[in-house]
């Protein structure tokens, strides 16, 4: 079935002859045979955004559909790959075409001729339904790849494959439907990327992602299976927090959508993550990754489906009962392309110029996160969470795509660049930020950690306090402040410079494990607690102020991650001694 | 034969429409003879059945709709290259205007590029020392970063770009292979001079290219010109394996150029009036910059913008921004001051510093002396702004030293003169000798080791 060009405008393609198209299909443009998806129809006339460059397109081109919608292959092969917005492996381009990205490069998502160790795991006779895993694949060394009965598929077992390597096009099971069919299952499966992937029930998410970075685990927690954005203007360090949470996450598999950002960020990505350690499994964390990268100069349709091509890839491993986290950068970018095809196909336009249905597209990009019941008749549990970064123009929150994330999103970090000039980061603005998390999350910490939660909002209600603080030391100067006040600074100061700073770029202080938030943190409230009993003892603020204790506490981030406890408890004891002894020195002086 | 069209049916500013065509694709470009012979250059912005929009990229004056007969060329617009366009001056639009022969093309190739294979690009982290402290020291350049100059209007940003393209190399690096390219995208004849006599003067014109498109020329002609220098640069970068800077001045009047021909083509326009695919389309140009795997050549870019009414949030400031790797923020506080060059050390930003510093590259001090030159700089500018609130005496002995700390800072690491080359030894030494003004206590972000071996020791 095939029609013709009869306009070009960009990524825009209006063809004719195409009544038999569903709506939504990809279809083949040109002698290129460039990819591209229909968006509209008018009786046979068919709107088409082309993810490749248009150039030498002219009306008489031939339009063929493929009768399928815009779909990612699953199977083993995804992690440690990168991909372009609709699964192309960049990799395997650069080895075929070179450095630059020429168009019509056809390569499969998933190599055909590597070979994986697989493991059958349904036995002959054994009844499967959609998601029940049917075999197993080591994909690396920490991902155990489970292949699974497509959805819709049901019936009986009637052969498997011996153990063994095979590629994933070999069939490896072959299962007989109740309807007598027999259906040949390979380990590779398709699926629409607009479609989100099924599951049984969804459940609230109530157990926290430990990211290792203190101003979230502590301050504005994000549960797994959560959503949260990440939003600030250029400078602020968006990019840095999104490689933070993809490197310490404690998810099994992460997913990184590199969504019209810079290309130089995802070769750093993919430079470094190879050899940086997995603090859990010991191995690298390339091992868990799969990168999604359509950098701002690459096609701007394929932008726009970058962010679902992530998605569905990480629906596919939540659907294996594994912890997932897709983390987009930017979303921002991802509206604009959306923008721009809406203004293209002369769509009635929205607030600034974006369509009207933004904001439905982010909520039900979004909605695809959640802690779920995975199909099949084991009881597996998965979890998916995202995580996008907003980019919003000149930093103004009131901009459509912010608000309209804003709505959805439960978890808000916002980042701050007057932090950034003064070089606090990560600049994370806790006058600013929220998570609606906490009380949901409130059990586990309890039963986990407990005073945590004490910890956390006493610590807040400092920071509370050191803001409306300060606009009485802007009118009068801080030596009119009472000891009390004063020593409320300076704690805010510690709980500012000493905890909430951490250095990405510093092995030591990288990476911080809950344990050692609550330790560090208690350290800093106990010497303003310690330190309020000294003045009302009669002790002196500024003695207090330059114990030697103090000061290791701002080192305290730098100690080795094998000795903390230790350093803060000897801390801790020197600390009590030294504050002891100046009240006893006061009260020797009166 | 090339089919001749004499159905020009409309043209309005920049665009025209013509009729009854047959065959035209999207993007190629077409030429134009005007009943005088004279021939104009177009490509084609859309094509609806027989209908072809096309877009000028000169005036449109003198265009009669019966007598100018149009030709489509069957290709997108191209750039002949050539090692020889080294020394060479061109116009935006790519032809010789110095007066010289004709290039002898190697290649033609298309000027939108394409885009580079992210998983291709090699990270850049080789240290270029411009000579300029307030760079190397702190917002350290790299090669096949893009780093862009945001200026304002009046300020010295032309000086300050001179001076890297005069002085910048990469330590223990073979000169030869050093090649500027430089865009004039709608400057004046004498901002444009200022750069041609300083390449002159240093004899590095030689390994230049020039594209200038003044202020006076077709503004529509300027959407090419930047990617008219990016092709040339390009090519001598990747295939020629040289070492490319590439100076574009001024993104500003590009984008204004982008914004006439948006609104001629009625489209929806995004934030004050700019396009919504502005960020793309700048996107496009920056990303050319970078490193190959496998490729000894580099392109580095300056771009240079000024801020309409210095201000950082407009739409071209802040979508550069968001692609550049960093930005240079020139002040005009600071250049009513008499610093010079103005640059805001705050606000400026490398984003790939910390890959270009250190053991190796340049001293292991350096990372720590530059988060600490920072810190103490922001406190010493908050420490000046309570003065001026509640005046001297509210202010602690150390807040004292700190507000003297941010002006000596300004006086002697940020001023520096226009042919004054510093190596990365005497800037740092220099960011040495101004943390001194400090008590050493609030050196917290350097290690006891550095402090011991570089702080410079008190005359016995």
């Amino acid at each position: 079935m095939s029609g013709r060009i009869i306009k070009v405008s960009g990524p825009l393609v209006v063809a004719d002859g195409l009544s038999d198209a569903n709506m939504a299909d990809v279809v083949r443009v040109g002698e290129q045979r460039l990819i591209g998806e229909i968006l509209n129809m008018t009786g046979d006339r068919a709107s088409i955004q082309v993810y490749e460059e248009t150039s030498g397109l002219g009306p008489g081109a031939e339009v063929a559909t493929t009768g399928a919608p815009l779909s990612v292959e699953l199977g083993p092969g995804i992690i440690e790959n990168i991909y372009d917005g609709i699964q192309r492996p960049l990799e395997e381009i650069v080895k075929k075409i070179g450095s630059n990205l020429a168009r019509g490069v056809e390569v499969p998502a998933l190599s055909r001729e590597k070979k994986w160790a697989y493991t059958p795991v349904a036995k002959v006779g054994d009844k499967v339904v959609g998601g029940d895993v049917i075999g197993t694949v080591p994909e690396t060394e920490v991902v155990l790849h489970k292949i699974m009965t497509p959805n819709g598929v049901s019936g009986t077992v009637v052969w498997t494959i011996a153990p063994g390597d095979y590629t994933v096009d070999e069939v490896v099971a072959k299962v007989k439907t109740d309807r007598g069919v027999t259906v040949e299952l390979t380990m590779v499966q398709k699926w629409p990327v607009r479609v989100g992937r099924p599951y049984k029930r969804k459940y609230n998410p109530i157990v926290p992602l430990q990211s290792g970075q203190r101003i979230i685990d502590t301050m504005f927690p994000i549960a797994k299976g959560g959503t949260a954005a990440v939003p600030g203007p250029f400078g602020s360090g968006k990019t840095v927090v999104q490689h933070q949470l993809a490197k310490w996450s404690d998810v099994d598999i992460v997913v990184y959508v590199g969504c019209g950002e810079r290309g130089n960020e995802m070769t750093d990505v993919l430079r470094e993550f190879p050899e940086l350690v997995d603090p859990r499994t010991g191995e690298s964390l390339m091992k868990r990754t799969v990168l999604i990268a359509n950098t701002s100069d690459m096609p701007v349709a394929a932008r726009e489906a970058s962010v679902y091509t992530g998605i569905t890839i990480a629906e596919y491993f939540r659907d294996m009962g594994y912890d997932v986290a897709v983390i987009a950068d930017s979303t921002s970018r991802w509206a604009e392309a959306l923008r721009e095809m809406s203004g293209r196909l002369e769509e009635m336009p929205g607030e600034e110029g974006y369509p009207a249905y933004l904001a439905s597209r982010l909520a039900q990009f979004y909605e695809r996160a959640g802690v779920v019941q995975c199909m099949g008749t084991e009881d597996r549990q998965g979890s998916l969470t995202a995580v996008g970064a907003v980019s919003p123009p000149g930093g103004d929150l009131s901009e459509p795509v912010s608000q309209g994330t804003m709505r959805i999103v439960k978890v808000f970090w916002s980042l701050d660049a007057s932090l950034a000039y003064r070089r606090h980061f990560p600049a994370i603005n806790w006058l600013n930020s929220y998570s609606l998390y906490l009380d949901t999350m409130r059990p586990w910490f309890d039963e986990h950690f407990p005073g945590f939660m004490e910890n956390r909002n006493q610590a807040m209600s400092i920071l509370q306090e050191e803001n409306e603080l300060n606009e009485i030391v802007q009118l009068v100067g801080k030596d009119s402040l009472s000891p009390n006040d004063q020593l409320t600074l300076e704690v805010a100061k510690m709980v500012r410079e000493d905890f909430l700073q951490q250095n990405a770029f510093m092995d030591v202080d990288s990476y911080s494990s809950h344990d050692r938030q609550q330790k560090l943190l208690a350290l800093i409230l106990d010497y303003g607690k310690l330190a309020r009993d000294a003045i009302g003892k009669g002790a002196e603020l500024p003695a207090l102020m330059d114990i030697p204790a103090k000061e290791q506490i701002g080192r305290a981030k730098f100690v080795e991650a094998d000795r903390y406890a230790q350093a803060y408890a000897d801390i801790a004891a020197e600390m009590e001694r030294e504050i002891a002894a100046i009240v006893e020195k006061a009260g020797a002086d009166v | 034969m090339m089919k001749e069209y004499r159905t020009i049916h409309e043209v309005s500013g920049p665009l025209m429409v013509v009729e009854q065509v047959e065959g035209v694709t999207y993007d190629e470009l077409a030429e134009i003879e005007l009943p005088d012979g004279t021939l104009r250059r177009c490509k084609v912005l859309e094509v609806n059945g027989d209908k072809a929009v096309v877009q000028l990229f000169e005036s449109s004056a003198g265009i009669n709709l019966k007598g100018s007969k149009i030709r489509f060329l069957g290709h997108p617009l191209q750039l002949a290259v050539s090692g020889d366009m080294l020394g060479r001056v061109f116009s935006g639009m790519g032809q010789p205007i110095d007066g010289g022969p004709e290039i002898l093309p190697e290649a033609y190739k298309d000027i939108n590029g394409l885009p580079m294979n992210p998983a291709a690009r090699d990270y850049p982290n080789e240290f270029i020392q411009t000579g300029v402290s307030t760079i190397d020291g702190l917002n350290t350049l790299v090669r096949g970063q893009k780093l862009p100059i945001f200026s304002g209007s009046g300020l010295p940003h032309a000086q300050l770009a001179a001076q890297i393209a005069r002085q910048a190399k990469v330590l223990g690096d073979d000169a030869s292979n050093f090649a500027v390219v430089f865009a004039a995208i709608g400057i004046t004849f004498e901002e444009s001079e200022y750069f041609v006599q300083e390449f002159r003067r240093t004899g590095a014109i030689d390994r230049t290219v020039l594209f200038v498109n003044l202020a006076n020329d077709p503004a529509v002609e300027r959407i090419s010109t930047p990617r008219m220098a990016l092709t040339a640069a390009e090519y001598l970068a990747f295939e020629k394996d040289m070492h490319v800077l590439v100076i574009l001045t001024d993104i500003t009047n590009y984008a204004e150029a982008l914004r006439e021909v948006s609104a001629a083509r009625k489209e929806v326009p995004g934030r004050r009036g700019y396009p919504g695919y502005l960020y793309t389309d700048l996107a496009t140009m920056y990303e050319r910059a970078g490193r190959q795997l496998g490729k000894p050549g580099s392109i580095t870019m300056i771009p240079i913008l000024t801020m309409p009414e210095d201000d950082k949030t407009h739409p071209i400031p802040d979508l550069t921004g968001y692609i550049t790797e960093g930005q240079i923020i020139l002040s005009r506080d600071l250049y009513r001051k008499g610093v010079l060059p103005p640059v805001d050390v705050l606000p400026s930003l490398s984003r790939l510093k910390d890959k270009g510093i250190g053991v190796g590259k340049t001293r292991e001090d350096h990372a720590s002396t530059m988060n600490q030159l920072f810190a103490a700089y922001a406190s010493g500018k908050e420490a000046k702004e309570l003065m001026t609130i509640l005046g001297e005496a509210a202010l602690s002995p150390t807040d004292l030293l700190y507000a003297k700390f941010a002006d000596e800072f300004e006086k002697r690491y940020v001023t520096q003169g226009q042919e004054e080359n510093r190596s990365i030894e005497e800037t740092l030494n220099l960011g040495w000798e101004l943390l001194k003004i400090l008590p050493k206590s609030e050196l917290k972000r350097i290690k006891q080791d550095m402090i011991d071996k570089y702080l410079p020791k008190d005359e016995a």
